[in-house]
């Protein structure tokens, strides 16, 4: 783990809340959301649906922007930035694992892994060489010509994760990452991003199955807008 | 993000979409097909034109009268006087008239000219055998004849007809001379054709005097002063009748058709600019289908990283490609369609290397302008509406 950054919190949001006008209503979904979440963590922000965690997911990726509320990204403050600066920042810090895997489909696995290094300018030669690598990672290295299509589920997720490690970020955002998988292969997609926590990524995950939360070391609930730290995971409600 | 980078992402789209993308394109080739075969054509024939009136010597002055009253006609002697004006190189009063040649049992219908010795000079003509009329001829009313090249192989095959004697409308004529074949111009053969002495042939047609004098100048400069000169002498002799003649000189001649050309030319790019614009409709048409479907490829590749401008060039090359790509196609389709037509009809096509290139640069202006409400569009969307899209 990274201790000597332990001092300035890799993520901290303070009294975050985002509003939706819906039809003359106002409509809360985060109200007063504050976190923070140090390197090196796996955290896991779990929730029914409609709870705002996906609203919370936006703008903990930099997709989305507060209301009201501050928003500090390794110390800096993101909350209010112009959209090319969040556009950066999405590509520097942040690796995301989306639940429908997101992969372009007329790209190969190689070509989706390279896109984020694309965008940062990256040459060439280097590009490949970080897309082999954050393959060979995942375990992936055999696959690079092949698109989307001619791949797994649980290997087109394992694509978007070397996506997501391709650039290096200090923080992999996983929305759901299992949530279109079988038993099996979620099971396996859990223990690569288990592996990649331990080799000291920080990892958030979001979800609202219990098994998947479980094998996180921190679970944040979150319902109406609202977090709640530490609670027992046993409590969340199993209407889902 | 590199430029190179946006053209490969371009070329696979186009290509992932071959069909939609040429479809596309078949505006744009048309159009620019049509500018490229149209103009060549356009410019081919303005320049056969300009090279026959060339030919015809640009310092030449025609006159016809079409006279007035009794007399409708200009003597002959008072047509020659017009040799006599300053600056005048060669004057040669002729009439033309149709005529049967016989030699033997071969007979041809061709124009016989009358004239005098100055219009062998004045029309370029040169001798293949024999002489020209000469001035002998006229004052003795010699019957004799010049035979142009087409007429003398169609009466006497490959022999040589100087010094044989032909019939024209049944009087016998002496062949005296045989002209070097020239070729046709706009206004028909310059081959097929008998000239006899403007005398002799004012007896056999029974017609005194001249309908038409052509007119020589020494030079361009002094063209203006002889034609001035010609048109008063005119005036004195048709008197209070000055649309009894006409006076035309080639330099009118060479503008009227440049200015036929010119305005031909302003047509062809009309048509072009509609149909060019037609294409470019189908383009950003095609372009604003393309980002709606891709929304959600948008939205994934700002979510990782993509700036605004990237999707902009993203699609802005995009659609210059498709519109650059499709205005080489029609580059080559233009010179396709003006090579066949040349080898159809007997016409020259000429293609300007300006005309490819401008039409070329046209062809990506209407990319760049065509595609950009649809590259803005795409740049402008926000990541998580784009990515919620399904």
């Amino acid at each position: 783990m990274m201790d000597g950054k332990t001092e300035r919190p890799l993520v901290r949001v303070e009294q975050v809340s985002k509003e939706y006008a819906m039809g003359g209503e106002v409509l809360k979904a985060l109200n007063g959301v504050s976190l923070t979440v140090g390197y090196g963590e796996f955290v896991a922000i779990i929730g029914p649906s409609g709870s705002g965690k996906s609203t919370l997911m936006n703008i903990l990726g930099c997709l989305d922007t507060p209301t009201s509320g501050k928003y500090w990204l390794e110390g800096e403050e993101v909350s209010r930035l112009p959209e090319n600066r969040l556009a950066e920042i999405r590509n520097r810090k942040i690796g995301f694992i989306f639940q429908n895997f997101n992969l372009l489909p007329k790209l190969t696995a190689l070509e989706n892994v390279e896109l984020p290094l694309i965008y940062r300018g990256m040459k060439g030669a280097e590009r490949r060489e970080r897309a082999m690598e954050a393959l060979r990672k995942v375990g992936l290295a055999d696959r690079t010509r092949h698109r989307p299509a001619e791949l797994s589920g649980g290997q087109q997720q394992r694509v978007a994760i070397a996506r997501a490690l391709a650039g290096s970020p200090p923080v992999l955002l996983g929305d759901e990452p299992t949530g279109a998988l079988d038993s099996k292969t979620s099971g396996e997609v859990m223990e690569l991003m288990l592996e990649l926590n331990r080799e000291g990524h920080t990892i958030i995950l979001i979800t609202h199955n219990m098994d998947v939360a479980d094998q996180a070391k921190r679970i944040v609930r979150i319902a109406d807008g609202v977090l709640d730290e530490g609670g027992g995971a046993a409590c969340i409600s199993p209407r889902d | 993000m590199h430029f190179a980078q946006g053209l490969k992402m371009a070329f696979k789209s186009i290509r992932s979409n071959k069909l939609r993308s040429i479809l596309t394109m078949l505006g744009v080739i048309i159009g620019v097909g049509s500018v490229i075969a149209l103009v060549g054509i356009g410019q081919g024939t303005s320049k056969q034109i300009e090279e026959q009136v060339q030919s015809l010597g640009t310092n030449l002055l025609t006159v016809n009268i079409l006279g007035r009253g009794v007399t409708s006609t200009l003597a002959y002697e008072e047509a020659v006087q017009f040799a006599g004006i300053e600056g005048v190189e060669y004057a040669a009063p002729y009439n033309s008239n149709n005529a049967t040649l016989k030699y033997g049992t071969a007979g041809a219908g061709v124009n016989v000219i009358g004239t005098n010795a100055d219009y062998f000079p004045l029309r370029g003509y040169e001798l293949a055998a024999g002489r020209f009329i000469t001035q002998i001829d006229l004052d003795f009313h010699q019957k004799v004849a010049v035979l142009g090249s087409a007429t003398a192989e169609e009466l006497f095959g490959s022999e040589n007809p100087v010094g044989e004697y032909v019939r024209i409308n049944g009087v016998r004529y002496k062949v005296v001379g045989l002209l070097a074949e020239k070729g046709s111009s706009a206004l028909g053969s310059n081959d097929e054709l008998a000239v006899i002495p403007l005398t002799t042939a004012e007896r056999m047609f029974r017609s005194k005097g001249v309908r038409s004098v052509y007119i020589q100048a020494e030079s361009m400069d002094a063209l203006d002063a002889v034609q001035a000169e010609v048109e008063a002498r005119l005036a004195k002799i048709f008197r209070n009748g000055d649309d009894a003649y006409r006076v035309f000189n080639q330099a009118d001649m060479l503008e009227t058709a440049a200015s036929v050309s010119g305005t031909l030319s302003l047509a062809l790019g009309g048509i072009a600019g509609i149909s060019l614009l037609v294409g470019g409709i189908g383009i950003m048409n095609i372009m604003l289908v393309s980002v709606t479907e891709r929304t959600r490829e948008i939205g994934i590749r700002k979510a990782i990283g993509a700036k605004k401008r990237d999707i902009l060039m993203q699609f802005l090359i995009e659609s210059v490609t498709i519109s650059a790509l499709g205005g080489l196609l029609g580059v080559g389709l233009g010179l396709a369609a003006g090579r066949a037509v040349s080898s159809l009809v007997k016409i020259d096509v000429v293609h300007s290397a300006d005309m490819i290139a401008l039409s070329m640069g046209f062809s990506i202006l209407i990319g760049v302008v065509f595609g950009m409400y649809p590259a803005n569009k795409a740049a402008n969307l926000k990541p998580i509406d784009a990515l919620r899209f399904e």
